[in-house]
């Protein structure tokens, strides 16, 4: 039984990171614009939260400090792409290797130092329930805040004007200006929430996951995030769903190369990612609903005419 | 009459523009006009294609900056920076290319223009009232992509009749509608001229301007040549006033011994799945286009025109090979080049991109359609290009279409679109095509181009080959062709004569009456 739980809660402890970087980067797509440079967000996010945690031995204070150094980091691309109107992939892609560079230099000399771990919720009596005390009321505080954060953000987007309007603008951005909305502010706004979420991704990594500093130890999630937002073809809880599927395969592949199965283990490590993409192509199976999700005005600069 | 602006501002005038210009680049697109708009007033804003009056209402809604003039509403000075300022003021806008969210429905559409916090129910409840007391019925909850562009429109202008507007500004209204639709909003228009509304109602159809407008003011190049009341005008005389001189009338010989003469071109069964989930299948399409004649389509657009082009011109295959043949054999499964070099040619609706390579000099242009039918003469061996050949061949085609420009050979980018239109029809002329298929042969063209366009058609017609012209435009279908078929929603009817044709038969056709019971319906009517 206690196998059990432990095998559930590293699952939902390797998918929380993945969550919240792809919920954030939903919100940029929807509003039309993509960033590629969530890999790029999230480690800076890692080195920023680490550094802050170790240096004043709080992870609260390190966790904050994670936020708000991936937003600041996407607002870099949020002038890049939306000020200057570059090419968003070029910029995405280079923010990732820009963050990737960056926060190597910037961590140097927090290889081995001891991190400061986010303590789980512990709520006496309750949490010591058998099973349902630990899944539900003992995990660590990121996991609750990636769960609020997704139902937060399909209230947003599919119950609120304001979520109303940001669609819209992915829809079509000439369209949206010739009504008068604002498509540079809601598209910064978007852009900087987006960062804000991969910088606590990464927080999560580093104060969390393996409270320690080490090079590139985003190991591509951000890419991961990138691909569920797409597979899950822009909504929210299809993202939910993508970011599970894809932490209870990675885990149940660990164990089984720890059993020693005897399939070559370089086919269990991709098994996470072939299983998300089955299951999340096999969801979006309805072409018509795929196509009102997606947004149309994607990746196009928007020059406005004046 | 005259430009002549009076020193007070008459507060019976809603709207006054003092010498309000726009330059882009080198072009002023705007030179200092003047406009007055009297409450309660239809005024007509006239002028060809780039005469500059989208520039001048994208000013008066505030999505374009003037470089200078003045505005003033209700006599006073206004700087109209947003379109937000612009509602605010009491102006609305009913755009020519929509501002509509195709993922989103009707409801949610008029939500977003509204700026008012209340529910989406209520709004899509208000908009339904609304659309039916204006005899306009809407359903909110339908999704904007599905919708045909009529119904589009209709969107568009409750959204703006929503906003309770002191001025309403209609951009070309009746380009996508059908005659019935079109009498439609002219009721409406009527009616909310005589609730104290005034409506600024930019087109290029005289007739209908003659029809509803009280005045008009028109423009020519930027700039206003003329204000008019066009009720005392005839439509040549408004015409002259557009175009500054006289347009040549389209001739058209009366077409002998078609009924004899070879089928050029034969659709047989055309049917075609919808490739993504807004487009419109094709069912079943017959159509014969014997040599000597000009066949017409007639069709609001989006009810599958685009769709037959591209399976026509194989720039989407067919599965059965048959189901197009041209000059008698099977030609559904060829590429465009496969059926260029059965003597086919073909001039797609859009100019810039798909008619021709912005970036890239006429000549080039010209190779890059016709390098495989024209390779001997073009290519030499080894595949070196032969640049004089290609270049006079250019420089023929400029000639004979009487193509205006800046440079001896220009890119395409740099020709207006009228004159780019030409090069294009005259690259494909050219080659003397037996087949010939025109998506939108004049679109966005100015009369005299469009003039000689249509009359170049005729002339191949005529000296026998197969000319099929795909239009939105039905004094032009009226003017070109032998006989008209009309396509709604991925269907086609037979072709009616054009002596038995008439702008009410056609209307019918176009807004979904029974193919071939066109008669029929007429008499229910």
């Amino acid at each position: 039984m206690d196998i059990t739980v432990n095998i559930l809660l590293t699952i939902a402890t390797a998918a929380t990171p993945l969550l919240i970087a792809a919920i954030g980067e939903l919100v940029v797509e929807r509003s039309g614009v993509l960033n590629l440079g969530v890999e790029g967000m999230m480690i800076m996010g890692a080195v920023g939260g680490f550094g802050a945690g170790y240096l004043t031995g709080s992870p609260w204070i390190g966790l904050l400090a994670a936020i708000i150094v991936g937003a600041l980091f996407s607002l870099l691309f949020a002038v890049m792409t939306l000020s200057l109107a570059t090419n968003q992939v070029a910029t995405g892609l280079s923010l990732t290797l820009l963050g990737l560079g960056l926060s190597g230099m910037i961590g140097t000399s927090f290889v081995g130092q001891p991190g400061v771990r986010l303590p789980n919720l512990d709520i006496p009596v309750i949490s010591s329930i058998p099973v349902v005390g630990r899944l539900i009321f003992g995990q660590d505080p990121v996991f609750y805040i990636s769960i609020a954060l997704t139902a937060a953000v399909m209230w947003f987007l599919f119950r609120t004007r304001t979520g109303l309007t940001l669609r819209s603008i992915g829809d079509s951005h000439t369209s949206a200006h010739a009504l008068g909305i604002k498509v540079f502010r809601y598209r910064y706004l978007a852009v900087i929430f987006g960062g804000a979420c991969a910088g606590l991704a990464g927080g999560h990594l580093s104060l969390v996951y393996t409270p320690q500093w080490v090079e590139n130890m985003s190991a591509g999630r951000g890419w991961i995030a990138l691909a569920l937002v797409v597979f899950a073809s822009w909504r929210p809880w299809r993202v939910l769903a993508g970011a599970y599927i894809f932490g209870a395969v990675w885990i149940g592949q660990l164990h089984a190369q720890a059993f020693g199965i005897p399939v070559p283990s370089q086919f269990l490590s991709s098994l996470p990612y072939l299983a998300t993409i089955v299951v999340l192509v096999l969801i979006s199976r309805n072409k018509r609903l795929t196509m009102m999700n997606t947004p149309a005005s994607l990746g196009q600069p928007f020059v406005p005419d004046r | 009459m005259g430009g002549t602006v009076s020193a007070n501002h008459d507060r019976s005038n809603l709207l006054e523009v003092r010498g309000l210009t726009k330059i882009f680049g080198t072009l002023t697109a705007c030179d200092h006009i003047d406009l007055n708009i009297a409450k309660g007033e239809i005024h007509a804003l006239l002028g060809e294609n780039g005469a500059g009056k989208s520039t001048l209402v994208k000013m008066l809604f505030g999505s374009l900056e003037p470089n200078s003039g003045e505005i003033f509403w209700d006599g006073k000075a206004v700087k109209i920076t947003s379109p937000g300022v612009a509602k605010k003021l009491g102006i609305g806008m009913v755009f020519q290319h929509f501002s509509l969210f195709e993922a989103l429905t009707a409801a949610e559409n008029i939500a977003l223009s509204l700026n008012d916090g209340s529910p989406i129910s209520t709004i899509a409840a208000k908009a339904r009232a609304l659309s039916f007391s204006y005899g306009l019925p809407l359903d909110p909850d339908s999704l904007v992509g599905d919708l045909s562009v009529g119904e589009r429109q209709r969107i568009e202008i409750i959204r703006c009749l929503l906003q309770t507007p002191q001025l309403i500004i209609l951009d070309e209204p009746t380009s996508v509608l059908t005659p019935q639709e079109a009498d439609k909003l002219f009721e409406t228009l009527e009616r909310l001229r005589s609730e104290g509304k005034s409506i600024l109602y930019i087109s290029h159809r005289l007739e209908e301007v003659k029809r509803i407008c009280d005045r008009a003011t028109v423009l020519r190049h930027g700039k206003v040549v003329g204000h008019c009341n066009p009720r005392e005008e005839t439509a040549a005389s408004l015409a002259r006033m557009m175009v500054g001189s006289e347009v040549k009338a389209v001739e058209r010989a009366p077409a002998e011994g078609i009924e004899t003469a070879p089928a050029l071109l034969e659709i047989r069964g055309l049917t075609r799945k919808p490739a993504t989930p807004f487009a419109i299948p094709l069912k079943n399409i017959n159509l014969t286009v014997r040599a000597g004649e000009v066949i017409g389509i007639a069709g609001v657009a989006g009810n599958g025109q685009g769709e037959f082009f591209e399976s026509v011109s194989g720039e989407v295959l067919q599965q059965d090979a048959g189901s197009v043949r041209i000059r008698g054999k099977d030609a559904g499964a060829l590429s465009i080049t496969g059926r260029r070099l059965m003597g086919a040619a073909f001039v797609p609706e859009e100019r810039l991109g798909h008619g021709a390579a912005p970036r890239m000099k006429l000549s080039e242009n010209l190779l890059l359609s016709r390098h495989a039918t024209d390779g001997k003469s073009f290519v030499g061996s080894g595949g070196m290009v032969k640049n004089s050949a290609v270049y006079s061949a250019a420089q023929r085609i400029i000639t004979a279409m009487d193509v205006r420009k800046s440079a001896p050979d220009p890119e395409a980018a740099a020709l207006s679109g009228g004159n780019l239109q030409k090069f294009i029809v005259g690259r494909e002329l050219d080659r003397k095509p037996s087949v010939m298929i025109v998506n939108q042969p004049t679109w966005g063209v100015d009369a005299g181009a469009a003039a000689r366009i249509r009359q170049a058609l005729i002339e191949l017609a005529r000296s026998g080959s197969a000319v099929l012209v795909i239009s939105q435009d039905l004094d032009e279908l009226f003017e070109l062709s032998d006989a008209i078929a009309v396509m709604h929603n991925g269907q086609l009817s037979a072709p009616l004569p054009i002596a038995e044709a008439t702008f009410e038969k056609i209307g019918l056709l176009m807004g979904g009456a029974e193919p071939g019971h066109a008669e029929h319906s007429l008499e229910i009517a």
